[in-house]
């Protein structure tokens, strides 16, 4: 990250103003992290516009047509229909509404759990410490792919839940949502709980002590706000890892079951059908790819505007 | 240092062992017992015989008995059998994690032999035009949904071409060592091209990160080649971090390696978690996951040992923050 001319870059950010605007135009610096920040934004827009994007084009995504079946792109079906003649465009956007839910919310969830462990463990440190320490280590040995498996294949009548809570229609979100929350928190734990160490030391913290501040007080006070920085990076980055999770989950057969679509299970019959309808397969890879491509771009990009030591690079 | 490994050591087999018990568990939540499956395949019994079969074969006991009747089986040697495959667990096992660690070391290697030079050379001309080309290539590789990628290799060299082969693992009738390797190739490429991306951002990162230190200019001072410099002084240090996180990155690779062999039906560890856990498979849905558990605690293992062995200044006497 050293830039050659460090004189020359602070240079450029002379008079930038407060800090606020000054990570904004560091962030606005890193043009590709921008370009995903815009690229999301609209991919974001069009999946929360389905149903009026439906409305608007009088199609009805569910609608089965089997006269219609493999029809190539056309007026009425811009992007042609799948092996139900349902219209590929509205399962895009419908199925993007499922999979950008199932990652966003992940996603904070883990974050929150992280968040907490994280400060909990840096700030008491100690037996606390090394006893949630080694049970983060050990859910990173976990095998994250089969354990997952496992844990989307139970049987949910098995479980002591409410009744009917198991038959709902949005059963196999939440508990998608669930288990990649409950299994993805230890990256930002692990950020967190350096982070907290090294701020726990600071003079600030101590005159709150010394002004007889509780715990639970520091911690959501002053600590937290002095780490949210490895948070949002940390968050966005797994904002990216969580959809692909979801897609692959989705594509065996065990995440968001048909016919709610989305991006991972509409790939789920494309494998049979790459010698007849090669496009089916093409369309929701293309689009997993440019999401989570975009957020990782963005979490590098906050990474280098949030961090106040980055120099900032030169692009 | 004894001492840390075999402290490591007592660590991995206690999280193997409280893994063993949280797999017992959930697999008895799957859908499906194995007396449903026995009572479903005969319609002779009646409701009574099932809870007969159930006190036999003791699944009428409460599950920390069970647990403990499985581990002292398993521990004399007795891991079941497989209900799909009608054998013992490990002689479906045992070839399969051949298969697997053909694929992985094959991939492992090439995804090296790519990350090493590539990754050096992007950190020695930091954000010139090709250093941000690399940086793009690796996210798009970090990026990719692994199984996307498989169908549009399959599409394009199995169905386009028709060079290789879209799965399976040999020629029925063949089965010469050509005939095997051309079935590898595909597999071998997907899992390579997901894990090349990242490995060839944490050479660079590590590479940066040593270039900017005293020694480098140094040497750099005292006129030493810049050849040497990078290959011989600075890459030797960049790989300290490198090898640890290959190797704590093992989990990720074996994710890699259950996707793309569902994919191109390729029979190793990863299809064979995958089928069993369809197929109601439970002996060996259990013993695979332990192995895919032991798997990533070896690779933990050797990050640890590997960091030890590279870095003589590490000492694990006292306590690490």
């Amino acid at each position: 990250m050293s830039a050659p001319t460090p004189a020359a870059a602070s240079e450029d950010y002379h008079g930038a103003g407060s800090p606020a605007r000054l990570r904004w135009r560091r962030f606005l610096d890193h043009r590709v992290a921008a370009a995903s920040g815009v690229v999301l934004l609209m991919l974001a827009i069009l999946a929360l516009a389905a149903p009026l994007i439906a409305a608007w084009l009088g199609l009805d995504v569910t609608r089965v047509d089997l006269f219609n079946r493999f029809a190539p792109p056309f007026a009425a079906h811009l992007l042609g229909t799948d092996e139900l003649g349902r219209d590929l465009l509205l399962r895009l956007l419908f199925g993007g509404r499922v999979s950008l839910a199932a990652g966003l919310v992940a996603a904070l969830v883990a974050a929150v759990i992280g968040t907490v462990i994280g400060v909990a463990a840096g700030y008491y440190g100690g037996r606390l410490d090394a006893a949630l320490m080694r049970f983060t280590d050990g859910i990173i040995a976990l095998p994250l792919l089969p354990l997952l498996i496992i844990l989307a294949a139970i049987d949910l009548d098995k479980l002591p839940l409410p009744d009917g809570w198991a038959q709902s229609g949005s059963v196999s979100l939440y508990r998608i949502i669930f288990i990649i929350a409950v299994l993805g928190w230890t990256t930002v734990a692990r950020l967190v709980r350096g982070a907290t160490l090294s701020i726990r030391q600071r003079e600030f913290v101590k005159a709150a002590v010394a002004l007889g501040a509780g715990d639970l007080r520091i911690m959501a006070v002053h600590i937290l706000p002095s780490v949210a920085s490895p948070i949002v990076v940390a968050t966005t980055l797994s904002v990216g890892n969580i959809i692909l999770l979801e897609s692959v989950l989705s594509f065996l057969g065990f995440g968001i079951q048909p016919p709610v679509p989305s991006w991972g299970n509409m790939l789920t019959n494309a494998q049979e059908m790459i010698w007849s309808a090669p496009q089916l397969a093409v369309y929701p890879g293309l689009l997993i790819f440019v999401t989570v491509i975009a957020f990782n771009f963005l979490g590098d990009g906050l990474q280098d505007a949030l961090d106040p030591r980055a120099i900032p690079k030169r692009r | 240092m004894t001492r840390f490994l075999v402290n490591r050591l007592l660590q991995a087999i206690v999280v193997l062992a409280v893994m063993s018990f949280v797999i017992y568990g959930l697999i008895g939540l799957m859908p499906g017992d194995p007396i449903d499956i026995m009572i479903s395949s005969n319609p002779e019994l009646t409701p009574a015989d099932g809870e007969r079969l159930k006190a036999l074969y003791g699944l009428d006991q409460p599950i920390l008995r069970r647990y403990l009747n499985w581990l002292s089986a398993a521990l004399e040697g007795d891991w079941g059998y497989s209900r799909i495959h009608a054998v013992p667990v490990m002689e479906v096992l045992l070839p399969r994690l051949g298969n697997t660690l053909w694929l992985l070391g094959g991939a492992l290697v090439l995804a090296l032999a790519i990350a090493l030079p590539v990754g050096v050379y992007a950190a020695v001309r930091p954000y010139t035009p090709l250093d941000t080309a690399v940086n793009l290539v690796c996210f798009g590789g970090i990026s990719v949904p692994p199984f996307w990628l498989a169908l549009m290799l399959m599409m394009l060299f199995a169905v386009s071409l028709g060079w290789l082969p879209a799965g399976g693992m040999r020629t029925v009738g063949g089965g010469g060592l050509a005939d095997r390797a051309q079935f590898l190739v595909l597999p071998i490429m997907t899992l390579t091209l997901v894990s090349v991306g990242g490995y060839t951002r944490y050479v660079r990162a590590a590479m940066m990160e040593q270039l900017r230190h005293d020694y480098v200019r140094t040497a750099r001072a005292k006129g030493v080649r810049d050849h040497t410099v990078i290959w011989g002084h600075a890459l030797r240090n960049a790989l300290i971090p490198v090898v640890t996180i290959v190797a704590l990155d093992f989990g990720t690779l074996f994710n890699g390696a259950l996707i793309t062999e569902t994919m191109f039906s390729y029979l190793g560890m990863g299809k064979l978690i995958y089928d069993s856990i369809l197929g109601n498979d439970f002996n060996v849905a259990l013993v695979g996951l332990l192995f895919a558990t032991l798997t990533t605690l070896v690779g933990n293992f050797l990050a640890d040992v590997g960091y030890a062995a590279l870095d003589p200044r590490i000492s694990f006497g006292e306590a690490r923050v």
